[in-house]
């Protein structure tokens, strides 16, 4: 699943972060008219409110638009599973407070299908329970930090002023000429 | 002694200043790859069993993922930290008609106005639609001279991997870590793992064989997350033999390989290109980051996280039947049968089942039986100089063929005025082929460009996604010659019967 499914290009021309939940999966949600299509899962109204995203291998591959992580978020869920994602969105969920969480291909299958049983994710103890499953899945420390404690990660980065002057006093960075 | 970067007043690498650092450095350190030696020199911070802060040398800027990057700014009152090392320029909106006409769709409009005004308050040097540098941000950066071996490079486009062709760091970026760079000139990275491709052997055929062909082949063979996690590091006397704007090619499609960034060791072929440019330093700095550059290739026992070898010398062109850059085909083959292709992959088969309904196309038909109806050279992948003039020689003295619209989009305003001085667009429009202003054009449809629904393209671009080249139109990735010869026959045809 690349982003050009997840949010079109056509969609990638405002110039806020918000207000991309009607445009996911837009190709996929909706004919060339704007119907909804009944057989796209989102449009099933069970599925309506679920805040867990299951997903396939290499989920968001190609382009780093990051307008597919805000789409994501905007629509409504908070976490996405999936077998592996690409680098870029990954990145780009965690700088959005969405929790990428890689299963193994099996236990992302048992998820599909059990599907209407309810997932609890624990991200201080990197756990996902849903029936007979109990997993645990990886996160790195300081990725972990900055969701569970909502971080600016630039303002974090800024701290380190002094560590980023001396870097450019010694390796005199300056302009190209 | 070497010297790092580019500035007439560049010191070397503190390493090498006191002579214990450069006894400590050629005695101590264990072998390296490329990519580790650019790694190590960019550390600013490392967070202890965390990810690097990592310095970032050039950030390259366009309109459509920095909007939200400079409001962050704004909100928090931050400035850009390094304008110097920041530039930007237009490229996926732009129209490629007419520049002097108003653009029509408001919405571009917008988003182009607003990178002017972000640039002008912040101080960032843009290359704005009337520039005559204007261009496909990927090649610009190194015409100009800003895309240097050793550096890290970043953007908010994921084929940002295209720099690193020169032997540097490059990668793609979301606009959260955009703002980022803006503001701390650095990016926090856990480091990528490093992957060797090594191709090898003469092709018989390099006019119609070409590095797309090549890249193609190796994304066919390792999928479109091979690469994850990894920076790809191309090598081999098959990867040495190519020109500078063949190597962007290889590099600019690392990312569909899923890969972090890809890159190939500076030798005197990336010298030799870089020298003289703009922005590049000037003689004796010349000289001194010369030789430094020539020192970052991998140590001969360095080691690799994982490793793959090709032979190219009998590759045949390649074209993409689906709807993923691996879902790639010899031109003498047929469309693959979804469960032979899958082999025994339950998620690949319906993939593939998925992939050929959206192609409309059957199993067992002979790609060169597939006919297309437009024709695109252009992109980052493919809309430099020898792109274009390699295309120009398939189809000097023929026609392009009534069915099929097609059109050349050189990456730069440089590439076209120097094209144009050849007579390559001449060549061109005689055949019948549209010859228009640079940009991202039908790379992407977020400009005037676009396919309509079921219309099938040749395209010399990198993504086959569905809807990527406008919604419900079918793509085939190919080479800028295959490509050519496709608008003449208005069918693919193998391109070696020609050249």
């Amino acid at each position: 699943m690349d982003t050009d499914q997840i949010v079109p290009k056509q969609f990638l021309k405002l110039t806020s972060k918000t207000g991309y939940g009607k445009y996911l999966f837009y190709d996929w949600r909706f004919d060339s008219e704007g119907r909804p299509r009944s057989d796209f899962v989102l449009n099933d109204p069970k599925y309506a409110g679920r805040q867990i995203l299951l997903a396939r291998d290499n989920f968001g591959s190609g382009s780093s638009r990051e307008h597919a992580a805000w789409a994501i978020l905007d629509y409504g869920f908070r976490a996405v599973i999936a077998p592996s994602f690409a680098d870029i969105f990954y990145n780009n969920c965690s700088k959005n407070g969405i929790l990428a969480v890689r299963l193994a291909a099996e236990q992302v299958d048992y998820l599909f299908e059990n599907h209407d049983q309810d997932i609890s994710l624990d991200l201080p103890n990197q756990t996902v329970v849903a029936g007979n499953l109990k997993a645990s899945f990886e996160i790195d420390e300081f990725r972990k930090k900055v969701l569970l404690e909502g971080l600016d990660s630039i303002g974090l980065t800024l701290k380190l002023g002094k560590e980023i002057s001396a870097y450019e006093a010694r390796n005199r960075v300056a302009p190209p000429t | 002694m070497a010297e790092k970067l580019t500035e007439p007043n560049f010191l070397p690498p503190v390493y090498f200043i006191s002579p214990f650092g450069l006894f400590f450095h050629l005695q101590n350190l264990p072998p390296a790859t490329i990519f580790e030696k650019i790694w190590n020199e960019h550390i600013v911070y490392q967070e202890p069993g965390g990810p690097s802060l990592l310095y970032i040398d050039r950030h390259l800027v366009h309109e459509v993922t920095s909007p939200q990057a400079f409001d962050g700014l704004r909100e928090k009152r931050r400035k850009v930290r390094r304008p110097d090392l920041t530039y930007a320029t237009m490229d996926h909106n732009v129209p490629t008609s007419n520049r002097s006409l108003p653009i029509v769709d408001q919405t571009s409009a917008v988003q182009i106005q607003t990178l002017a005004k972000n640039c002008s308050e912040f101080g960032i040097t843009l290359f704005d639609m009337k520039s005559p540098d204007q261009g496909i941000v990927h090649v610009i950066g190194p015409e100009l001279g800003l895309t240097l071996p050793g550096t890290t490079i970043v953007c908010g486009d994921s084929h940002t991997s295209t720099h690193g062709a020169f032997g540097a760091f490059a990668l793609g970026i979301g606009t959260s870590e955009v703002e980022h760079v803006l503001a701390t000139q650095c990016l926090w990275l856990d480091r990528p793992k490093t992957f060797a491709v090594t191709l090898t052997g003469k092709r018989k055929n390099p006019h119609a064989v070409t590095a797309k062909d090549m890249m193609l082949y190796v994304i066919r063979k390792i999928g479109t997350a091979g690469g994850t996690g990894h920076v790809l590091e191309y090598r081999g006397d098959a990867i040495s033999d190519l020109s500078m704007e063949n190597r962007m090619t290889i590099c600019n499609m690392s990312i569909e390989a899923g890969a972090r960034a890809g890159l190939i060791a500076p030798d005197t072929t990336t010298i030799d290109f870089v020298r003289g440019r703009r922005y590049a330093p000037k003689g004796e700095h010349f000289e001194k980051a010369s030789e430094y550059w020539e020192s970052l290739a991998s140590d001969p026992n360095a080691k690799f996280d994982k490793s793959v070898e090709f032979n190219v010398s009998s590759l045949p062109p390649q074209v993409s039947w689906g709807t993923n850059p691996g879902m790639v085909a010899d031109v003498t083959e047929n469309v693959p049968d979804p469960t032979e292709y899958s082999a025994g992959n339950e998620n690949e088969r319906k993939a593939a089942i998925r992939a050929l309904e959206y192609m409309a196309l059957d199993p067992g038909t002979p790609i060169t039986d597939i006919k297309v109806d437009r024709v695109f050279i252009g992109s980052c992948t493919n809309s430099r100089l020898e792109d274009l003039a390699e295309a120009s020689i398939v189809v000097k003295g023929r026609k392009v063929s009534p069915s099929v619209r097609a059109m050349v989009v050189p990456g730069s305003q440089q590439v076209k005025l120097e094209a144009e001085r050849l007579g390559l667009d001449r060549i061109f429009r005689e055949a019948g082929f549209e010859w228009r202003e640079s940009g991202c054009s039908m790379c992407l449809g977020m400009n005037p460009d676009i396919l309509s629904p079921g219309e099938r393209c040749a395209s010399t671009s990198n993504r086959n996604f569905e809807g990527r080249q406008g919604s419900g139109g079918r793509t085939h990735l190919v080479s800028p010659v295959m490509a050519a010869a496709a608008a003449i026959e208005g069918r693919f045809v193998d391109v070696r019967e020609w050249l």
